[in-house]
């Protein structure tokens, strides 16, 4: 049996909000292409070879990166694994319940991994260590801490800034066997970048970044992930309402340039 | 022997004095000591010590005003969300007496309600009602949330606090019980309302807050700041001002009983 809690939002705060974005306000003052405050902190877990912390406004998301030797799937013999899931931790939200993952979960980590993998953040295929038997698999752990809205571009920032800090071990062949040196770290080989930008849309306007009261209220949603070259490597529509040509298109539009902004607080280099 | 001083922050299993006093709500005896079991500050009446927890949720008592949100109707009852573990309902008798009418046309999910809490009993379920000066549906407006152990520093001595922020802001500002704030005026006032109210659910621990919440809307209104009498006064103000304040926390709880009687004369027009 599925119970479903469905937050009952009173007619008066949406109301508000709508009347906000009527005249172009939004309830903590920020403009419509405005992210909340963002603070990122890398290689903050001891235990994994590479973490982050993002906090975008209240929002809190822990990410964790974790390597390790596996076999490759048969029909891709020769690139490496890179396996996102998250997890929406009672502590962060009334209504996240611990158990197997619900549907927003299974969503975050989906539209996190796409965006990753379509982008070709990481090199898979120097991953690969022995065709068709040992490849590097790298797990990438999302823990949301704090849910205030927006939960998908804090994981990709949290993702992307994970897989730049993580170092892997140096894997060898040796008389047909694999050596693992962990004294010597490599940095994960990475390729490109790529973020994601949420809009959420309120009586007919676009506003980035909403926070939770602002995705109770939205009528529809659209998730764009972007690579550092303005092309689209992901896209993820949410809501019960639709959105119009015009309307992708403006938000294609914005992403490119927010996205450019978003960059900036990503590590300069790999480490 | 007591071992801290009122208003102390504590922390759970902080030693808080021995026999000679008594255990109220937040602490717990232990070995003829008594011990807080919160995070919170100590409030000492004559022999009693108890703890103010600094994060709460609402429990509903008889008596209480109450902001709540409508989540579903049924056959001859709404049920609506107190901001509080426990969910309350208001009985269909409630409104329309004796009288049948359709439950949907009078109150749909969603609406915002000011009401009174009726009753409740052993197992928790809490019956509201709507019979009262000034209890009824919210229209327009925002609603903002705080701790329920706020209250009565937010409505501040004799209603000090929340008469201050509705003079200076002109909006219509209503405080239920189960710590949400409801404010209707123009909209730019109202942020200017909401930002007040969380800094005082913020600080609501430290002392001098009036003043401070004075000169913050002052300077979000940005009018001149009320002349330089502070500055001269300050050297006598002291004194008075610790009085005042430990008059405020004590008495604030006392004050919250007037202050609904207040806030239903503005809520007058709510009415249906």
């Amino acid at each position: 049996m599925v119970i479903k809690m469905v937050k009952i939002i009173p007619e008066i705060i949406k109301e508000s909000l709508t009347n906000l974005v009527k005249s172009g306000e939004r309830s903590d003052g920020r403009t419509f292409d405005e992210y909340r405050d963002i603070v990122l902190e890398t290689g903050i877990i001891d235990k994994a070879e590479g973490s982050a912390r993002v906090k975008i406004g209240k929002t809190q998301i822990m990410v964790g990166a974790k390597p390790q030797l596996g076999e490759p799937f048969s029909d891709t013999p020769n690139v490496g694994v890179l396996m996102t899931n998250s997890e929406l931790i009672p502590m962060a939200a009334p209504d996240f319940e611990s158990g197997p993952p619900d549907e927003r979960s299974v969503e975050l980590s989906r539209v996190t991994d796409r965006c990753m993998r379509e982008a070709g953040v990481v090199d898979l295929e120097k991953l690969c260590i022995v065709e068709g038997k040992k490849v590097w698999m790298v797990f990438l752990d999302i823990h949301i801490l704090d849910y205030d809205g927006n939960l998908m571009d804090a994981a990709v920032l949290g993702s992307m800034a994970a897989l730049m800090n993580t170092k892997i071990p140096e894997a060898k062949l040796e008389n047909d066997e694999v050596v693992v040196d962990h004294e010597k770290l490599v940095p994960l080989p990475i390729k490109e970048k790529a973020l994601m930008c949420t809009f959420a849309k309120i009586d007919g306007e676009l506003i980035v970044d909403p926070q939770l009261e602002e995705e109770q209220v939205m009528e529809a949603r659209i998730s764009i992930g972007m690579r550092a070259d303005g092309s689209i490597c992901a896209m993820q529509k949410g809501g019960m309402k639709p959105l119009n040509k015009d309307e992708i298109l403006k938000a294609v539009q914005r992403t490119s340039e927010i996205t450019k902004k978003l960059m900036e607080h990503l590590p300069q280099n790999n480490h | 022997m007591i071992f801290i001083e009122d208003k102390q922050m504590v922390i759970p299993g902080d030693v808080l004095a021995d026999n000679e006093y008594h255990s109220g709500r937040g602490t717990f005896k232990e070995d003829d000591k008594i011990c807080s079991s919160l995070v919170g500050l100590v409030a000492i009446r004559d022999k009693k010590i108890s703890v103010i927890p600094l994060q709460s949720k609402y429990i509903p008592k008889r008596g209480d005003v109450v902001i709540g949100e409508i989540t579903d109707i049924r056959f001859s009852m709404w049920n609506l969300d107190i901001n509080s573990p426990y969910s309350g309902i208001l009985p269909a008798s409630d409104v329309f007496g004796k009288e049948k009418r359709d439950l949907n046309k009078t109150f749909s999910v969603g609406d915002v309600l000011f009401l009174r809490v009726v009753d409740v009993d052993e197992v928790k379920k809490v019956k509201l009602g709507l019979k009262g000066r000034g209890l009824g549906k919210f229209r327009n407006g925002i609603l903002i949330y705080i701790t329920p152990t706020k209250v009565p520093r937010l409505i501040g001595k004799k209603g000090s606090m929340i008469n201050m922020i509705k003079d200076e802001t002109k909006c219509e500002v209503v405080v239920g019980q189960n710590g949400v704030v409801w404010v209707k005026g123009d909209p730019a006032m109202e942020r200017v309302a909401e930002k007040v109210i969380n800094m005082i659910e913020e600080q609501a621990h430290t002392s001098g807050l009036t003043d401070r919440v004075r000169n913050m809307l002052f300077e979000l209104l940005g009018k001149e700041k009320p002349e330089e009498k502070p500055e001269e006064e300050s050297d006598k103000e002291p004194e008075e001002k610790t009085e005042k304040e430990s008059d405020e926390e004590s008495e604030a709880e006392k004050e919250v009983a007037e202050e609904k009687e207040e806030e239903e004369e503005n809520g007058e027009d709510l009415i249906q």
